[in-house]
């Protein structure tokens, strides 16, 4: 259990540095930063505090704590995952709309253009 | 194209995605037809040269940016179109398999029938022999599924050849399926309690290029497009049920 829980350490403080880097780098804008940073975070509190765990194991009613463990890991990478998913649909309505809007204004700026040019 | 003008101004919409085999002829046929109707092609940004091509055979051109989809760029068209003052607009797809020569008789229908949309069908009159058994099975299955929802038979709920009226205009120009759109379309038309209507048409085999919806995409297709009509029926129902006091 001590390698695990040593290994899931090492692996929320890998995915804290790598985070921030990403943000200072502007890889990842701030305000998409936080899903990830607070599951990290969460994680790297639930491997060094083994009573933490343990409760939380008894309160899930699982007798293993490393399962119980990796069972909230799954569920807050599902709700990171969930989050994205939402920002991608959005930002894709929004780039959609914008295409749309690019191409009938470039359609007329075309049309004056034509106009203006038949006239002169 | 001059901003519509006319309680029956009609836009003919003609979405392509690398077609330049068959948008030619396409539009060359929908100007013997209709002369004096004028016909947009919306390039949904193709790597051809389908944009030269239908603005020598005498179509407007839109251009997209960037691809976005049968959807996203139909609704391109269908927003100009709302903005241009347009009574009515048909859509007929840029790979030459719907002949233009139906056109009057789904305008004649959009002006008299009261219809929000008409539907060119194929099979109305039976006219399945260019479409696969395993295509027609595929809109058999949709025309059960839509038919409670609906309230009425349809028969051929995947056909690209529609035209809808200034009000169905208004509906699609906010709101539009972006993918596989006919169906979904459908379902968004009757949860806003507007009308269909399905005219006997032809349908002709493609006179070039390839269809997008690959073997693949075909497995695809009735899981999204069934999820969509899902969503769509919840949807409205819940603004439905929020509107009752």
């Amino acid at each position: 259990m001590n390698n695990l829980l040593n290994f899931t350490t090492g692996l929320s403080l890998a995915l804290v540095v790598l985070v921030l880097v990403s943000v200072r780098r502007a890889h990842i804008r701030v305000e998409y930063s936080v899903s990830w940073l607070g599951a990290a975070l969460t994680l790297l509190v639930l491997s060094r505090s083994r009573r933490l765990l343990e409760d939380m194991a008894r309160f899930l009613g699982i007798e293993d704590p490393p399962l119980a463990m990796l069972l909230l890991v799954g569920c807050l990478f599902l709700l990171v995952l969930y989050r994205v998913s939402m920002i991608i649909s959005e930002l894709k309505d929004a780039n959609i709309a914008l295409a749309q809007r690019v191409a009938i204004l470039e359609y007329h700026l075309q049309s004056m253009h034509e106009e203006t040019q038949r006239s002169g | 194209m001059k901003t519509a003008s006319g309680p029956d101004s009609l836009l003919i919409l003609v979405p392509a995605f690398n077609e330049e085999a068959a948008v030619g002829q396409v539009v060359r046929e929908i100007r013997q037809v209709v002369p004096e109707v004028p016909v947009l092609m919306v390039d949904d940004c193709s790597i051809d040269s389908t944009a030269a091509v239908a603005r020598e055979a005498g179509a407007e051109v839109l251009s997209l940016p960037h691809h976005l989809g049968l959807g996203g760029a139909v609704q391109a068209g269908y927003k100009l179109a709302f903005e241009l003052g347009f009574q009515y607009v048909i859509r007929i797809d840029g790979d030459g398999q719907h002949d233009p020569c139906y056109i009057p008789a789904i305008f004649e229908a959009l002006r008299t029938s009261g219809c929000q949309m008409v539907i060119g069908s194929r099979f109305l009159e039976d006219d399945s022999n260019h479409t696969s058994l395993a295509r027609r099975l595929g809109i058999r299955f949709f025309c059960l599924i839509l038919r409670p929802i609906l309230g009425k038979p349809v028969h051929d709920p995947t056909s690209g050849f529609v035209g809808v009226n200034r009000a169905a205009l208004q509906v699609f120009s906010k709101s539009f399926p972006l993918e596989y759109p006919e169906i979904e379309a459908l379902v968004v038309l009757q949860r806003k309690a507007f009308q269909f209507l399905e005219v006997p048409c032809r349908m002709r085999r493609r006179m070039g290029g390839r269809s997008t919806i690959t073997a693949l995409k075909s497995i695809y297709y009735p899981v999204h497009v069934l999820l969509g009509v899902f969503v769509n029926v919840l949807k409205y129902e819940r603004r439905r049920r929020r509107k009752q006091p």
